[in-house]
């Protein structure tokens, strides 16, 4: 028995409608239903921080989200963070500027989280950004470049260089 | 993962009404229920999901006691300053549980429901045998990998851990559970495996959490939780403990102590004869090694998990020594 549902969803400052089965995650609808394939399915269990995205400005595992439960909320994915002229986002800077990545699969996910712990000050140190990032595997590795990356956004955002994050709500 | 039903709640009463029906299912922060019903261990008809429900989400502290709604999401309740002044090793246990992503997520009373990481427990298509499971098909752990598994208040029937850290913290301070009305000790919710290691807690079908209650105390107050895991962040315990200590006027007679386990037993373990042996004493480090090994007392190997009759004393002596400052 097939049942689908009628969702209305707020991504990236966007409404978007779209009809699913109940059971389909918010992962799931980025990817299959709203071609916003910037967000990663890495393990599907919660286990790897791949899927990140914010909800309400908070960061949450979109794989073991209900695209259901998220109505009416304020979702961002990674393609919604850059500015609208194009300018990336500090975050996203400072990780090309540190080579913070190998094969990239990880990163979008390592990008939300690390936008959401800046943003909760939970980047103060190197090893409060390790503990504080530790829901976001890298099989390929890379954790120092992106604790640095990290680190220097940080100081970026505190210092004030560039802080605009337009599309979320506080 | 089979398809369901999605019922959104606008009341408790709606959501009770709705779990009269046979395979529906509370769904709070899903983090357990949408993984396990990937895994297919959960096969829900219908999902209540409580999750938009007013007042229930509340966190209050005060000279009496903690009072926390069931939907408060385990990043808040780590993060409230109040809980972090009056509770330390119940803040503890959840800023060092999951990740910070899983914390924004998960709720108090979805925490405290959790169930176990069991492997075998998690891969029906591999492991038909399992009886909390499927009461009566066997254990497929007992004789198979059991590093992760208890070696307190096991049964012949399931030796499954039982995974939480925050419960741990709470049995040791007494802390209780309300369902509206109804109220119960942490420490009776759970129960242990014996011969029905598929009925885990005293809850009665569709009965909703609605928040709990921690009362304040000196031994709470000067608190910690220590976990100790095979990697530094994002694992459950290998072995873990919350221990608060009272002492004399004299500062160094314990009037007062709590110490309970994660990690090594099938519910959080309170381990009172820990307690006892070292109320009314001066806590020094070879008595507090011999009381840490009392935690141990009934503890059965079954190979693999034989390691954690050696850690669990050790993290608790860690945990004693601590807070009397001689560590
Ligand atoms: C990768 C990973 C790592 C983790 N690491 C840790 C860790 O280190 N330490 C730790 O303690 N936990 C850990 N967890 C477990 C996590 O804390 C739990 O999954 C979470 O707390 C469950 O809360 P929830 O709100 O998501 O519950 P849900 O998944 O929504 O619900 C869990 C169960 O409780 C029932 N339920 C929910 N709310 C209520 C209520 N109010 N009344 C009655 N029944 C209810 C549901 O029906 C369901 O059966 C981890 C989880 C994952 C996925
Ligand atoms: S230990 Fe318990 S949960 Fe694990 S396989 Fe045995 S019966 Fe199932
Ligand atoms: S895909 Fe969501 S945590 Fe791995
Ligand atoms: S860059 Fe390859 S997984 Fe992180």
């Amino acid at each position: 028995m097939t049942r689908t549902i009628h969702l209305s969803l707020d991504i990236n400052g966007k409404r978007h409608e779209l009809d699913v089965e109940p059971r389909v995650t918010l992962l799931d609808a980025l990817r299959e239903s709203l071609a916003l394939t910037g967000t990663k399915k890495g393990c599907d269990q919660g286990q790897c921080g791949a899927c990140t995205c914010h909800v309400d400005g908070k960061r949450v595992l979109s794989c073991l989200t209900l695209a259901a439960q998220v109505e009416g909320r304020q979702i961002t994915t990674i393609e919604g963070i850059a500015a609208e002229n194009g300018d990336l986002h500090p975050v996203q800077a400072a990780f090309i500027e540190n080579d913070a990545f190998q094969c990239g699969y990880c990163t979008p996910g390592q990008i939300m989280s690390a936008v959401a712990c800046i943003r909760e000050g939970h980047a103060g140190s190197e090893e409060e950004i390790r503990e504080y990032m530790s829901g976001n595997l890298c099989r390929c590795g890379a954790y120092n470049s992106i604790v640095a990356a990290v680190r220097e956004a940080a100081s970026a955002v505190t210092t004030g260089i560039e802080a605009k994050d337009k599309v979320e709500v506080a | 993962m089979r398809d369901f039903s999605y019922f959104r709640a606008a009341s408790t009463e709606e959501a009770s009404r709705a779990m009269l029906d046979a395979g529906a299912m509370l769904l709070a922060g899903g983090t357990t229920l949408l993984d396990l019903a990937k895994c297919g261990v959960s096969e829900p008809d219908t999902l209540v999901d409580i999750t938009h429900l007013a007042g229930l989400g509340d966190i209050a502290v005060d000279a009496n006691g903690a009072t926390i709604g069931a939907l408060a999401k385990m990043g808040e309740v780590a993060d409230h300053p109040g809980v972090k002044a009056a509770f330390p090793a119940v803040a503890q246990s959840l800023s060092l549980a999951a990740s910070a992503q899983l914390r924004n997520m998960a709720t108090i009373g979805g925490n405290l429901l959790q169930r176990t990481r069991c492997s075998y427990f998690r891969e029906p298509g591999v492991f038909p045998a399992c009886n909390k499971r499927n009461p009566g098909s066997g254990c497929s752990a007992i004789g198979g990998v059991t590093r992760n598994h208890a070696v307190l208040g096991t049964s012949r029937a399931c030796i499954a851990v039982n995974p939480g850290d925050l419960a741990v913290a709470l049995v040791a301070f007494d802390a209780y559970v309300e369902m509206g009305r109804r109220r119960v000790a942490i420490e009776d919710l759970y129960m242990l495996p014996g011969e029905t290691p598929d009925w885990e807690t005293v809850l009665k079908n569709g009965e909703i959490i609605t928040g709990i209650g921690i009362p304040a105390s000196v031994a709470a107050k000067n608190s910690t939780y220590l976990k100790v895991r095979d990697r530094q962040s994002y694992e459950f315990a290998a072995a873990s403990a919350a221990v608060g200590i009272e002492f004399e006027a004299d500062g160094k007679t314990v009037r007062d102590i709590r110490v309970a386990l994660g990690g090594v037993a099938t519910k959080p373990w309170r381990a009172r004869a820990v307690e006892q042996s070292l109320i009314g004493t001066v806590l020094d480090v070879e008595a507090v090694e011999k009381a840490s090994r009392l935690s141990m007392e009934g503890a059965v190997s079954h190979g693999g998990n034989s390691y954690k009759i050696e850690l669990a004393p050790r993290v608790v002596a860690r945990a004693i020594l601590t807070m009397g400052g001689l560590a």
